[in-house]
């Protein structure tokens, strides 16, 4: 079976911490870290990723940005992407999801929900 | 006249070839009849035990004993099957228990990774705001530092309101006060949110008996109904652990700055 990479893009580094701690159960994946917008433009340019979870509030340049600059990449148009928000239901995860983001989590992050979203996003095991 | 001797030589074999089948199948003949005097036998023997009331009763107990022993291994057998079904549905709740519990040593581990991992206040501080934000899911929130001399707590960050909007408060006073003067995390009333002087849970930071600083909570997140278990395990591991930080951090500035000093001293003197 093929790994499959993952890229988490968040400012924060306990999220990321915590982001990976969650990912890693899934059974073989990669995951690689950015730290914000700007950083996460360059590894998902230069790099194949399987899906992308993107905190929306980040320094440099924010999720909405680099979700609408992703989604004109002919390449990166069908990277599954997930998008975290503060907010339950703010009008971010509303742009995000109209930008072409496929699912959006919450903040509090329940390991167990990123877990289920990012697998039937990867169809994974 | 050899052709005459030839064709009598294969009549004779013809003949005995006959004669062999026929001493086969007689063979067959006297097997078949032999099956069928057995089976007539045992005919005759049932039929005597039929026409027999002994016989039959026998018979008949014999085959009620055999119903009712088949019909109590099935109901062992659904008993068992209930017993399995049953401990099935212990295995699947428990591993759900073991799952969040997995969940939430997860975040306690992260979020205690996280805050002794600098020793610059700044940070410790920042930790503290992600860890509250992140993982408790608090809107608006401030972060108070004791100040040992003054004794008073003044806020150092906050998230959802500016922090000039949260007042400082004296030790044992108030609401922040009290808490950080006692050390219970304080539950306040969540209709009085808006009133930055009374949160809804005020965690107390502690080293011990001496105190630090204090997380004041006044609002969660819209999609937060309340607190969990885990909330409650990261109030009691914030308490410690982060007062713990919030002093090392305070601690190696002051070491930093009286380094820094004596060094200036050591250079004017020997220069």
């Amino acid at each position: 079976m093929a790994r499959h990479r993952i890229l988490i893009v968040e400012d924060s580094p306990t999220m990321r911490q915590l982001l990976v701690f969650a990912l890693k159960r899934l059974k073989e994946v990669d995951i690689v870290e950015a730290q914000d917008g700007m950083d996460g433009l360059r590894k998902v340019s230069s790099d194949h990723f399987d899906l992308a979870l993107i905190d929306i509030n980040m320094p440099v340049m924010d999720g909405l940005k680099l979700i609408s600059l992703i989604r004109g990449e002919d390449n990166l148009r069908e990277m599954p992407i997930i998008v975290i928000t503060t907010e339950g239901a703010s009008e971010d995860r509303e742009r995000a999801i109209a930008l072409g983001a496929n699912e959006y989590l919450t903040k509090p992050i329940q390991a167990n929900k990123v877990l289920r979203v990012a697998q039937s996003l990867l169809k994974a095991e | 006249m050899s052709e005459k001797r030839d064709g009598l030589f294969a009549r004779a074999e013809e003949v005995l070839s006959l004669f062999r089948r026929g001493a086969e199948f007689t063979q067959e003949l006297l097997k078949e009849n032999e099956r069928l005097r057995g089976r007539l036998a045992e005919l005759q023997t049932q039929q005597l035990a039929a026409s027999d009331e002994h016989q039959w009763e026998k018979l008949r107990r014999e085959l009620l004993g055999r119903i009712h022993d088949l019909e109590r291994e099935r109901e062992s057998a659904v008993e068992r099957l209930r017993m399995v079904e049953g401990e099935n549905r212990q295995f699947a709740e428990r591993y759900l228990e073991i799952e969040e519990e997995n969940n939430n040593l997860a975040s306690l581990y992260v979020a205690s990774y996280q805050l002794h991992s600098t020793l610059d206040l700044a940070e410790v501080v920042k930790i503290v705001v992600e860890i509250v934000i992140n993982l408790i899911g608090a809107e608006v929130f401030a972060i108070y530092i004791l100040d040992e001399r003054t004794q008073v707590l003044s806020p150092v960050a906050s998230e959802g309101r500016e922090i000039s909007e949260f007042a400082p408060c004296e030790l044992g006073y108030g609401m922040v006060g009290a808490a950080v003067a006692s050390g219970e995390t304080q539950c306040g009333d969540a209709a009085a949110a808006e009133d930055l002087a009374r949160p809804i849970v005020c965690v107390p930071l502690r080293v011990q008996e001496r105190p630090i600083g204090a997380i004041a909570i006044h609002k969660l997140l819209q999609q937060k109904d309340g607190f969990t278990p885990l909330d409650h395990e990261l109030f009691t591991l914030l308490a410690g652990h982060a007062a713990t930080a919030v002093f090392a951090a305070r601690l190696h500035s002051q070491s930093e700055r009286k380094l820094n000093t004596i060094q200036g001293f050591i250079d004017l003197l020997t220069k």
